[in-house]
């Protein structure tokens, strides 16, 4: 019979903390900017089939469930109105996701001899967290007029409008005649809206909100855009009965899906058309291009100065502050920011890759921060890029799918010609696993892990210096 | 030595020949597209799309059947509505897969015309692994459809007698809405209430929208269902007039036939005596 020894007892609880440690490692990776995406059980329960019809893995759409999607969430059979739902019938769903992360990153902002904030260091931090809140309401109020309501809250329960649209689908009873109006995802065939990676570092794709930096240490821009972001306007969406071929252009506000007119009365443009093949065998294949065209305001046109009271000062004077912002609305000084992408998604059986290449461009004056006004610094010109990324899925069944990206972006002409010439470079890898342990026309669960890696050429906050950032995730992810 | 390695030689061919002939039988063939689809390739598939209504054991018994109406197809019985083939027979392949294609009206089974039609091809395949039916049957002959006769007046005319005199307005009702007086007696074959189809509302029947296919309809019957097949009481070329009579009858939608008979006095009193003005109800069926 073995005795108890207090350096037993010891290695003992040593390995109940590395079994421990293991079982952490195994159920977490995760979420810290879980970005609003659409899987939506809703559209399961109203028609009966499993979320697999429609997600090759949720919220991942299948060409089944593009073709539903394109066709204003209706199968068609003239069964989607809501006159023929039960009454009880309600078109919401949630979506949230508890996890545990790590985020790290190798220079961070730190004080230092020379003062607060002078000195960089590595920092890792890592905890329980849980995302925002997603309330997916969409669906059809009639016969070929659909809408899609979604109410996003950051994790601290603040929300905000991710999406409001209404649609009139096949007018005048034809495929190629859709229309959209209000805030909505663009038509890009590769959807950061329905990523399958959710963390930090790998939840979004980096091509689709690069802008790049304007000198060693300056980041700010003038504008901010994301052709992942919801944007506000009107969009015309055409596509073949069996959706092999499909087309759209709309007209958006230059607000970057901001609500109101917070900088200018000007408006952008988006264009995307894909055509799919069937080959063999392997599954349909996709093939696609889209550009973006986009204006934003250098200066304001009008300025409103405000004051303020702040209270009273010692002898009872009231204290007023007063501050200077440009008028909303009156943005002027447009100058253009253009992006351009060719994409394709293509199947072998279980193994899809989506290869995309990405071409960006900014005038000087906004790549170098300059009102339109002025006249350009000394050495400013049009920042250009170009981007690649290539991700690709392995299913091995409704269950089960492994991730993998990776993304580059190359400058190919800084804003200033004494940048370095890799200024803002990124290259950024991730990968991550969902498994879903039920499939069913009700709800959605699957645990999640994911590990991201981003590497960006002198973007360290002190120094310049090349900044790596890294998430590692794992979560539990579910919609009802 | 000599003899025994014949015989293994001749053992391996027929068990070869045996695996090629079950091969064959999980095999479905489609000739438009020109496909052949495997059952094997097809069982992922039915997991993934089909399960949910359809059932594991394509039973017709998915988890989510009791709330269908009407009830997903049992596969088991491989008693199958749309068919090219006589009443009572096995359907094609290409039948099956043309239900893929277009799904079922006025049903929750939609159309899968946005899979490959090598994915349509292997669910055929697949499903026809759920009954031994296809063991020991072979599917039927397509039945015979003869060219569409010139559309007249007078055919359009005698299609309305023969409505009368096969007694179709007893489900189908007098204007063609469903609503005949056996209409609210009518189940199918599992015992199910099943209503006729209301021509009124749409062109585009569970079997399909074409002249054509209404032709089939009548000729094969609908089988499962209260529909019989009319091939050996009814000529061709009455068939033919009853198709054209109809066509009249779906006042909503414009077709060479409502125009003809509308271009008629007679046929446009009819007409509009039976068209209903209500306020839309944004359901996308017309009254």
């Amino acid at each position: 019979m073995e005795r108890w020894s207090p350096r037993r007892g010891k290695d003992s609880l040593a390995r109940v903390c590395t079994i421990f440690g293991y079982v952490l490692f195994v159920f977490a990776i995760l979420l810290v900017d879980c970005r609003p995406a659409a899987a939506i059980p809703a559209f399961a329960r109203k028609y009966g089939m499993p979320c697999s019809a429609c997600h090759l893995a949720w919220p991942m759409l299948s060409p089944f469930g593009q073709q539903f999607k394109d066709n204003g969430y209706q199968m068609g059979n003239e069964r989607d109105a809501p006159i023929f739902q039960q009454a009880a019938y309600w078109p919401v769903t949630f979506r949230m996701t508890p996890y545990w992360h790590r985020e790290s990153t190798d220079k961070a902002q730190v004080d230092g001899p020379s003062g607060p904030g002078s000195a960089e260091a590595q920092s890792t931090v890592h905890g329980f967290d849980w995302s925002g809140l997603d309330f997916h309401v969409a669906g059809t109020v009639a016969n070929n007029y659909s809408f899609y309501i979604l109410p996003s809250s950051d994790n601290t329960g603040a929300f905000h409008f991710e999406s409001v649209w209404a649609r009139l689908d096949n007018v005048f009873g034809s495929s190629w005649v859709n229309i959209k109006l209000g805030k909505f995802e663009l038509d890009n065939l590769l959807s950061e809206k329905r990523i399958l990676t959710l963390s930090s570092n790998g939840g979004f794709y980096q091509n689709y909100h690069f802008q790049p930096l304007v000198a060693p240490g300056i980041s700010e821009s003038l504008y901010t855009f994301g052709i992942g972001d919801n944007q506000v306007g009107l969009e015309w969406m055409g596509h073949s009965k069996n959706d092999r071929t499909r087309v759209s252009a709309a007209l958006l506000s230059s607000t970057d899906g901001q609500p109101g007119l917070p900088t200018s009365s000007s408006y952008d443009g988006f264009f995307a058309a894909s055509q799919a093949f069937e080959w063999g065998s392997f599954g349909l294949q996709r093939v696609g291009a889209f550009a973006y065209l986009g204006q934003a305001s250098t200066y304001f046109a009008q300025n409103l100065t405000t004051t303020t009271p702040v209270g009273t000062d010692l002898n009872g004077v009231p204290v007023t502050s007063t501050a200077t912002a440009g008028l909303p609305g009156t943005g002027t000084g447009l100058q253009s920011f253009r992006r351009y992408g060719l994409v394709g998604q293509f199947y072998i059986k279980k193994f899809d890759i989506t290869p995309m290449y990405f071409h960006g461009s900014d005038s000087a004056f906004l790549g170098t921060n300059t009102a339109s006004n002025t006249p350009l610094p000394a050495g400013g010109r049009s920042p250009s890029w170009n981007g690649a990324l290539f991700e690709s899925h392995y299913t091995l069944s409704p269950q089960l799918i492994f991730i993998n990206r990776y993304e580059l972006i190359r400058m190919s002409q800084q804003a200033f010609s004494t940048n370095p010439g890799n200024l803002g470079n990124i290259d950024s890898l991730v990968f991550g696993v969902r498994y879903y342990p039920f499939i069913n026309a009700r709800a959605g669960f699957a645990y999640h892990a994911e590990y991201a890696i981003v590497r960006q050429r002198g973007a360290s906050p002190v120094t310049a210096t090349d900044l790596t950032n890294s998430s590692l995730l794992f979560g539990f992810d579910f919609d009802f | 030595m000599r003899n025994i390695n014949i015989s293994k030689i001749c053992l391996s061919l027929a068990a070869a020949l045996l695996l090629v002939g079950i091969a064959s039988a999980q095999d479905s063939h489609i000739k438009e597209p020109n496909v052949t689809g495997h059952a094997e390739a097809g069982k992922p598939l039915y997991y993934r799309y089909c399960w949910g209504c359809h059932g594991a054991r394509g039973d017709g018994n998915g988890e989510n059947a009791p709330y269908v109406v009407p009830a997903p197809r049992n596969f088991v019985q491989a008693t199958f509505k749309c068919r090219s083939t006589p009443t009572g027979t096995l359907p094609q392949d290409q039948d099956l897969y043309n239900t893929l294609v277009r799904g079922f009206n006025f049903t929750n089974m939609p159309s899968w015309a946005a899979l490959t039609a090598q994915n349509r091809a292997d669910l055929v395949a697949f499903i026809k692994t759920f009954s031994p039916r296809w063991k020991t049957e072979k599917p039927g002959d397509p039945i015979p459809i003869p060219a569409e006769p010139k559309l007249t007046v007078d055919s359009i005319k005698h299609g309305g007698e023969l409505f009368q005199k096969l007694e179709c307005w007893k489900c189908h009702g007098q204007e063609g809405r469903g609503d005949g007086p056996s209409a609210s007696t009518l189940t199918d074959s599992n015992d199910q209430p099943i209503r006729p189809f209301n021509f009124t509302t749409s062109n585009r029947s569970k079997c399909g929208r074409t002249n054509q296919d209404l032709y089939r309809i009548f000729m094969t019957g609908v089988d499962g269902t209260p529909m019989p097949s009319f091939a050996d009481v009814v000529k061709p070329e009455d068939a033919w007039d009853l198709v054209h009579y109809l066509r009249t009858l779906q006042y909503n939608n414009p077709s060479p036939e409502l125009a003809l008979w509308l271009s008629t006095k007679e046929g446009h009193d009819i007409v509009e005596a039976k068209k209903v003005y209500n306020t839309n109800t944004g359901s996308g069926v017309k009254p």
